[in-house]
């Protein structure tokens, strides 16, 4: 319980309640649907790419704490990554809280998310968002991500 | 304990000892994170008594072969099991014969061989088929299916705001272009014990046929297909304590005899060419190959420990504890049931505010209480009350009132830890 509890305590607290960059961005040149439909989570991302690096990166929707907190802190990071930083950093992300990696770890802002990994149901909530920037970035048109 | 022991309990306590059932259930007995498992989530799935376990470890241990096709002993004992459960699900059914009992994995493969089989052939474009709002996606997408192959038209039996069936317009959605009308029995989303009888009788006085899908209703109520006078009834073992992967398709028996198989196979044949298959009889026309026949056994074990035990016993208790979880639900400040019919079974579908239901099923896990997450497979539902998901606490009668008292300290540290 008391791993849980540090877990929302750290993510959620804060950026569940107070969401960064929550909103559209009008002129963005990149977006992507995420649906995780065994929770009902959906969000939008959207991006703001401007010669290689991400300008602008903001998300709407909903969804349970992880998965809000988790997009929270994703566009917090990526703001003035370039695209090959942001890849990096999603690899990291998908490789530390899936255990394909055991070597992989997540650090700076990103760690809280690392309590993830110990709640196996939970880990698509906090990869969703993730998920949906690799995608939308792959894309000059909006697509859709599902995971489940 | 045997089921005349159990039953000798039961009898003398006026109903029903709680200790002797729950020691039936070995997979209650362990904790979950420190702390003592709380099993509430039966709407998903049961769990088995050891009569049922027994009973599967049995068949392998002793009798398995295959049915309907050696003469050698072991075959013979297998069908006899296998036959034997069949005429416990008819007399469970209410049924009128064996032949109107057909094995099928569970209440969805039985919804889709109604669909393919019976309305699929006969249904035209502009034809229409009625389910209701409340539907599990079962009862939905069988029939969605049927529509895009045919041209027919769903139609849906609108919900009220407390998740009964909205039954004013009954009558115009029963029209002469109807040619099915399928029906939960009981909602799994929300509980709703919907009045099939009643809706039958109206959709019967139009010649209107019937499926009734009980997946919900038969772990918690007695039903007697007879009386209900519909066409089709469903369910699943698996919610009614029984193995996963078996479950049974009641038809009446003229229109099983005049629906076309829905697979082709071994088993239901009579005699196969190149030039002609003629097939087999009732209702094995309707069981291609070999079926699952362990499944069948445990099944039927299940019905033999839910008869010694008293239906309505087991439904009487089910009840005063759904009863006491909603009334200290209600109580509680943040928390709102979703789904407050005058008749319900066994479901507290819920939310807390500020909580997303999927982060409620984490934090109560961590307390070993186990309830289920989600739109339910019900998204229809979800988007009426426009939400995405609950949380469903879910009981059967071997729950008890402490555990009802877990769910509600649960929800209490669920808020505390969002405050």
């Amino acid at each position: 319980m008391s791993d849980l509890r540090d877990l929302y305590q750290q993510v959620i607290l804060d950026h569940k309640k107070n969401p960064r960059n929550f909103r559209e961005i009008e002129d963005c040149n990149h977006m992507a649907h995420g649906n995780n439909p065994l929770c009902g989570d959906a969000l939008v991302v959207y991006v703001k790419l401007n010669d290689g690096v991400i300008e602008d990166v903001s998300f709407q929707g909903s969804g349970c704490a992880i998965s809000v907190a988790s997009a929270s802190l994703m566009t917090e990071i990526l703001k003035g990554k370039t695209m090959e930083e942001a890849e990096t950093l999603y690899e990291n992300v998908h490789k530390a809280l899936t255990g394909e990696d055991d070597s992989a770890e997540l650090s700076g802002k990103l760690e809280v998310l690392s309590g993830v990994k110990e709640f196996p149901a939970r880990v698509k909530c906090a990869t969703l968002s993730w998920h949906t920037i690799h995608a939308a970035m792959d894309s000059d048109h909006d697509i859709s991500v599902t995971t489940e | 304990m045997t089921q005349t022991e159990l039953k000798a309990v039961a009898d003398a306590t006026g109903g029903f000892d709680i200790g002797a059932v729950r020691r039936d259930f070995p997979i209650l007995n362990q904790e979950i994170n420190g702390q003592p498992l709380a099993y509430l989530d039966n709407a998903a799935s049961s769990q088995k008594p050891v009569q049922v376990i027994e009973a599967v470890n049995n068949y392998y241990r002793l009798d398995n072969a295959n049915v309907h096709r050696g003469v050698h002993r072991l075959s013979q004992r297998a069908t006899d099991a296998y036959e034997g459960a069949r005429t416990k699900v008819r007399d469970f059914l209410g049924a009128a014969s064996d032949k109107e009992i057909v094995f099928v994995r569970g209440a969805t493969e039985a919804i889709n061989l109604v669909a393919q089989s019976f309305v699929r052939p006969q249904i035209k474009p502009g034809d229409e088929i009625l389910i209701s709002h409340i539907e599990h996606h079962a009862n939905i997408v069988p029939w969605q299916m049927v529509c895009e192959q045919t041209g027919a038209q769903l139609k849906v039996i609108p919900m009220t705001q407390s998740g009964e069936l909205d039954l004013s317009g009954l009558d115009d959605l029963l029209n002469e272009r109807t040619r099915i009308l399928a029906i939960g029995h009981v909602s799994n989303a929300l509980g709703t014990v919907n009045p099939v009888r009643d809706i039958i009788t109206r959709a019967k006085a139009k010649s209107i046929p019937v499926l009734v899908d009980g997946a919900q209703a038969v772990p918690h109520m007695a039903v007697d297909v007879q009386d209900l006078d519909c066409d089709f009834y469903v369910f699943s073992g698996h919610k009614m304590f029984a193995p996963t992967g078996i479950g049974a398709l009641y038809g009446k028996q003229a229109l099983l005899e005049a629906m076309p198989p829905w697979q082709g196979g071994g088993d239901m044949i009579l005699s196969v060419s190149f030039d002609h298959t003629e097939y087999n009889t009732l209702p094995y026309k309707f069981e291609a190959g070999t079926p699952h026949i362990a499944g069948a056994v445990g099944l039927g074990a299940a019905i033999d420990y839910m008869q010694s035990l008293g239906i309505d016993n087991l439904a009487a208790h089910e009840h005063h504890l759904l009863e006491i979880a909603t009334s200290q639900l209600e109580a509680m400040e943040g928390v709102s049931i979703i789904g407050t019919a005058k008749n319900k079974a066994s479901v507290l579908s819920f939310m807390i505010e500020d909580v997303h239901p999927h982060d409620i099923g984490t934090i109560f896990d961590q307390q070993g209480v186990a309830i289920r997450a989600g739109h339910h497979c019900a998204q229809p539902v979800m988007q009426f009350y426009g939400i995405a998901a609950t949380a469903r606490a879910s009981f059967a009668f071997y729950n008890t009132e402490q555990e009802v008292d877990a769910l509600v300290n649960a929800i209490k540290t669920t808020q505390e830890m969002f405050a």
